[in-house]
């Protein structure tokens, strides 16, 4: 908890400026210092080609990041994102073999990943059940959910316009998803700084107390972090289903992990409150670079894991330090 | 506003930062290509693989590995964990790592067309092991000959039980042609044989999956007689469900011949596997990616031999 005791008008977003600078900068000078060191040690890593390409693979886990900063930051956590993600790719690749339009069927994808997020919101809200067990129990509902689906099968896609989503690119350069990315970004940091909504949910991770007593609507703002996290591992999945040209009955399990990395290695602390969405980006390109560096120098995905799991346990030791 | 204007202001730096590269980007694709056109010195192979969590890829990875290092050519292997898009994103970074030849095992035959088209826009030819892929170009597939291994199973099991079985059939991973193409062989032959199919699962090639998949098969149907295993680590799960004991003689047979398998059967406790030979297959990718990286031509499809294991044959 920090109580601002300076004389200085306290912050709108009741944080205290100058520790967090620290900690903010702290994920952006580790990505700086992993982008020069793998720069040295591999020569195929600083190339456009490479670098466009991790963007593109960091970007479905950013886009489910997103959706993740904004549940953590009213204290909660959302385990069900990874099931999320595969139940809708499979309900949009359905609809598109049933033979719908791919309107249609992103629609729909859509639109079940959302209405299942606000099931977790009401869960949360009105149910009072806590964060971690309600979207445990999601996640293997919805699990269940898509295997009975697909019967375990993957569905294949082979409408051209909508394989343009995730595997296409602007200018013969730039991947689709990148572009999904960062315009997401945009709208989700707005969201997040600029609105009403934005601030209750500070608000509430802050104190949920004093919030509601000073007028937030606490169960409003958790429907809609919650339905807003459905709503964009929805529409991850239907990115990835572009890009795999098929919806794949196991597809994202885990991801739910590598999302709460994402935002952790940005600095939102899990217990609500603090945060910004830029650390996410940053924690998502960091498990990003590093996956791709691994690769490119060869060491042995046994002990990518090890490097991976150590890395991320330090940052959030630096983290907890300052 | 402040913080808003620095989201932004960073927002703008981070793809004013990509938007800048444009140039290079353009220039970058014509140099890819000449880099292998002078394929001839390039000593590097990438290896996608599957999963390392099942010993049958790890005997392929051995197996090429050994015959690279033979070779005095160096492997870079990329992981999967099964995970598609993440093999997807292992192919993409051996592309960047500019390697002569990828040897792809894919996590399934749907999902990787496009990760192989990618290669050949950037002239690295590929070689699919033990999996194909659908819709895709490669230059060689090297592969067990899965239908007329499930054949083989099916025939054994029908002499076996004198062509009165009532199979259940533990399959694989959906999707990948393994799965389909051993099931094929099987259930054709089966038909032929008189064996009568009354369950058929997936559990996935998991030992676990099939663990508890054959102890619900066989609550269902408490008349089988015969198991057929796609792998041998579901077999090897369904045996430790046929440990319990109440069930009379089951047969089981499996596919693959891994280490534990086959030491199942000298057991006595499986009645065959159908042998692949893992380490071959890992060895003739490497072999043909050789041949690749110094232009020769090279078979559009090769079928690995297969060998039936019982017990008489194992000792």
């Amino acid at each position: 908890m920090t109580e601002a005791t300076t004389p200085t008008p306290p912050s709108r977003f009741n944080l205290d400026g100058t520790l967090t600078l620290l900690q903010r900068l702290g994920s952006v000078i580790g990505l700086v210092l992993l982008v020069i060191a793998l720069s040295i040690l591999s020569p195929d890593f600083l190339t456009t080609g490479n670098l466009l390409t991790v963007l593109r693979q960091v970007s479905i886990n950013a886009l489910i990041a997103f959706g993740m900063t904004f549940v953590i930051l009213t204290g909660g956590i959302d385990l069900s994102v990874g099931a999320l993600l595969a139940f809708s790719g499979a309900i949009t690749a359905g609809v598109m073999a049933a033979g719908q339009s791919a309107g249609l069927a992103i629609c729909a994808g859509l639109g079940v990943g959302t209405l299942l997020g606000l099931i977790n919101g009401v869960l949360v809200s009105w149910g009072r059940v806590a964060p971690f067990i309600a979207t445990l129990g999601m996640m293997t509902l919805v699990r269940g959910l898509t295997l009975s689906y697909t019967q375990g099968r993957p569905i294949g896609v082979s409408n051209t316009g909508f394989a343009l989503l995730g595997d296409g690119y602007v200018a013969h350069l730039i991947p689709i998803p990148v572009i999904w990315m960062f315009v997401l970004f945009a709208v989700c940091g707005f969201v997040l700084r600029g609105t009403v909504f934005g601030r209750h949910i500070f608000a509430i991770g802050g104190n949920e107390e004093a919030a509601r007593l000073s007028g937030v609507r606490v169960w409003a703002i958790k429907l809609g972090v919650y339905g807003l996290s459905g709503l964009l591992s929805a529409f991850a999945g239907i990115v990835l289903t572009s890009r795999l040209y098929s919806a794949q009955a196991t597809a994202g399990s885990g991801y739910e992990l590598d999302a709460i990395a994402a935002v952790v290695l940005g600095g939102t602390s899990l217990s609500g409150g603090r945060g910004w969405l830029f650390g996410t980006l940053v924690g998502a390109l960091l498990i990003g670079f590093l996956n791709n560096g691994l690769n490119l120098l060869g060491v042995s995905s046994f002990y990518q894991q090890v490097v991976k799991g150590a890395v991320i346990l330090i940052a959030v030791l630096i983290d907890r330090r300052k | 506003m402040r913080k808003l204007r620095l989201i932004a202001a960073a927002t703008f730096v981070v793809f004013a930062a990509a938007c800048s590269q444009q140039g290079p980007g353009e220039a970058s694709a014509p140099s890819a290509s000449s880099s292998s056109a002078a394929g001839g010195g390039n000593k590097t192979i990438g290896l996608a693989i599957s999963t390392q969590n099942n010993p049958f890829f790890v005997e392929l990875k051995d197996g090429a590995q050994k015959a690279a290092a033979a070779a005095g050519l160096q492997l870079v292997v990329v992981d999967a964990q099964d995970d598609p898009a993440r093999q997807i994103s292992g192919v993409e970074d051996l592309i960047q790592k500019k390697v002569g030849v990828i040897l792809l095992n894919p996590t399934d035959s749907s999902a990787l067309a496009g990760a192989v088209q990618s290669a050949n826009n950037a002239h690295i030819p590929v070689v699919t092991l033990d999996r194909a892929v659908d819709g895709a170009n490669v230059a060689s597939h090297i592969a067990s000959d899965n239908l007329a291994g499930g054949a083989m199973a099916a025939k054994f099991l029908s002499q076996q039980l004198q062509g009165k079985g009532n199979v259940l059939e533990l399959q694989g991973v959906p999707g990948t042609s393994a799965a389909r193409d051993r099931g094929k062989g099987f259930d054709d032959e089966a038909q032929k044989d008189g064996l009568k199919i009354i369950a058929q699962q997936p559990a996935n090639f998991d030992r676990a999956q099939g663990l508890s998949v054959t102890e619900n098969l066989l609550q269902a149907h408490p008349d089988a007689n015969a198991i057929f295993a796609q792998n041998d680590e579901m077999a090897l799960g369904a045996l430790r469900a046929l440990d319990s004991g109440k069930h009379g003689s089951v047969v089981v047979v499996a596919f693959d011949g891994t280490p534990d398998g086959i030491k199942a059967v000298k057991d006595g406790k499986m009645a065959a596997t159908v042998a692949q030979q893992p380490g071959e297959i890992g060895r003739l990718g490497v072999e043909t990616a050789q041949k690749l990286l110094s232009n020769q031509s090279v078979d559009k499809g090769v079928a690995v031999p297969l060998k039936l294991v019982t017990k008489d044959s194992a000792n």
